[in-house]
């Protein structure tokens, strides 16, 4: 039985070592940092603006961002691969099975993550510090930064959350991605792949790997950000 | 005027996506849609470095089902295809979608179940009477049912056997919708019989108490066929270098290459030269 369960530990070792490997947690973060910063880029100002401006059809937007928490990563993979397909209507952008088209599908699923969870975080601060940041006369833009900067606690847990989605995500990067060796493998579909395999001694090392990459991710960002 | 604020976040938007772009293929690349089978069995990871070393083109390989992989080439996403299931590979090619499919292997099908062997299958040669002998006993057997080559070689020999299992009542016939590493997975788990491709049976590594039952019938042979796209109906750009390795795979370097493949010792695909006629 021991015997048995040396293997996979000696294949596990054997392939951390290997260029194939390295290349697979490059692109796991390249893929998942972009994403999660394309969506931050864009998420922060919006949740913020949710917050302190007011305009026809806001709620209905905070609505959605909270109810598209739950968004099911496979449809949203369905329905990018359906977009990205060459005989569908963004085919001529040649993006399916490629990283890109992997960076979208993430920073889709991180965005209703990061704008609602910015949402909530700004509320507060704008109810204390709104009047003052009115008086003094600041623009939007200028109380969004204000905002996001008091607030910035939470805003790390907004941007983390939407970093936690996007690399721990393996429906929509396995069917916009195609899963394929060397160009857009990355360690959630290579783990899938080598538990189909029957390598699960394998398949679990590459998982806690994951793991570990993670909350090192989230655990540095987190000491930076909250000093 | 407040468009004018997003300006810098577009500019953040472009430069990081311009990143990603540069490291897209070179146009010296091209995507076969293939099957399980001959990736997670290490084939074309074994096959594919000669073939870009000597021609300089990277082949990407999708490794779906058999009828995903075809419905992924007719939607114009795969320069090529690769894959096991004649019937619906005639299917492709009379939809106007294919054209030159050519034999590049062949192995065969066995049946796999638990050593226990609840259906007295174990060592037989006849892969109807095997099934039967299954449905009869109503032991488990887990079915792919994802609309694979494998699947629709299973489904034909139950049409033959006269048995539907969908309705033939009863939990015994366990349809889990996966790959056939994933039917092996189940079947290991569930102490169940299930219709493997030789080599993905060979590489797999959680075999546990599986073994092969039933082999040898003529009507388990399992043939490969690349397929290059129909350039009337399919005017993908990369028809050229598609052609240049369905070449390849059918030339005498690419089925040396293919035979001279082997896991612990066994040889998982036959060049076709040598196909049974």
């Amino acid at each position: 039985m021991a015997g048995e369960l040396d293997v996979p530990v000696i294949d596990f070792w054997a392939a951390l070592g290997t260029a194939e490997f390295v290349r697979i947690v490059e692109l796991s973060l390249t893929v998942s940092f972009t994403a999660t910063a394309v969506a931050a880029v864009v998420d922060l100002p919006c949740g913020a603006a949710l917050a302190i401006c007011r305009f026809p059809g806001r709620r209905l937007l905070i609505l959605l961002a909270n109810a598209f928490l739950g968004l099911p990563p496979v449809v949203v993979g369905l329905a990018l691969y359906l977009m990205f397909s060459r005989s569908g209507p963004l085919g001529a952008l040649a993006l399916l099975f490629t990283p890109s088209a992997m960076v979208i599908a993430q920073a889709l699923l991180a965005t209703p993550i990061i704008t609602a969870l910015t949402h909530r975080a700004i509320e507060e601060p704008w109810q204390e510090y709104g009047g003052a940041l009115r008086v003094e006369g600041a623009s939007r833009l200028c109380s969004i930064r204000v905002l996001l900067a008091i607030a910035r606690r939470s805003v790390v847990t907004a941007v983390l959350a939407g970093f936690g989605r996007t690399i721990s995500e393996v429906g929509t990067v396995l069917i916009v991605g195609g899963n394929i060796a060397g160009h857009t493998r990355i360690m959630t579909t290579a783990i899938v792949l080598k538990t189909s395999e029957g390598e699960l001694g394998l398949a679990l090392g590459l998982g806690l790997v994951l793991i570990g990459i993670s909350i090192a991710v989230s655990a540095s960002a987190f000491v930076l950000w909250e000093r | 005027m407040k468009l004018r604020r997003f300006f810098p976040l577009l500019f953040v938007m472009l430069l990081g996506h311009g990143t990603i772009a540069a490291e897209q293929p070179t146009p010296q690349s091209i995507i076969l849609a293939s099957t399980t089978s001959v990736e997670n069995s290490g084939l074309l990871a074994h096959i594919l470095p000669a073939f870009t070393k000597e021609t300089g083109i990277t082949v990407h390989v999708l490794a779906q089902g058999t009828g995903q992989a075809l419905q992924t080439a007719a939607r114009d996403d795969a320069d090529l295809v690769l894959v096991h299931d004649p019937e619906a590979e005639q299917k492709f090619s009379a939809a106007g979608n294919g054209i030159d499919r050519r034999q590049i292997a062949w192995n065969d099908f066995i049946v796999v179940g638990p050593r226990a062997d609840p259906a007295h299958i174990g060592g037989t040669h006849d892969a109807l009477a095997a099934l039967k002998a299954i449905a009869g006993a109503k032991a488990p057997f887990v079915s792919r049912g994802d609309k694979s080559g494998t699947d629709a070689l299973e489904h034909r020999l139950w049409r033959v056997v006269g048995v539907d299992p969908a309705k033939a009542g009863g939990s015994w016939y366990r349809d889990i919708g996966g790959g056939m590493g994933a039917a092996l997975n189940a079947a290991q788990a569930m102490n169940a019989y299930t219709i493997s491709d030789r080599g993905t049976w060979l590489s797999f590594a959680n075999k546990g108490d599986l073994a092969v039952l039933v082999e040898g019938d003529p009507r388990l042979l399992n043939r490969y066929d690349v397929i290059l796209l129909n350039p009337a109906k399919h005017p993908v750009p990369k028809q050229a270098l598609a052609k240049r390795f369905a070449q390849w795979l059918v030339s005498p370097e690419g089925q040396a290459a293919i035979g001279a493949y082997q896991v612990k010792g066994e040889q998982l695909f036959h060049p076709s030269a040598a196909a049974p006629k």
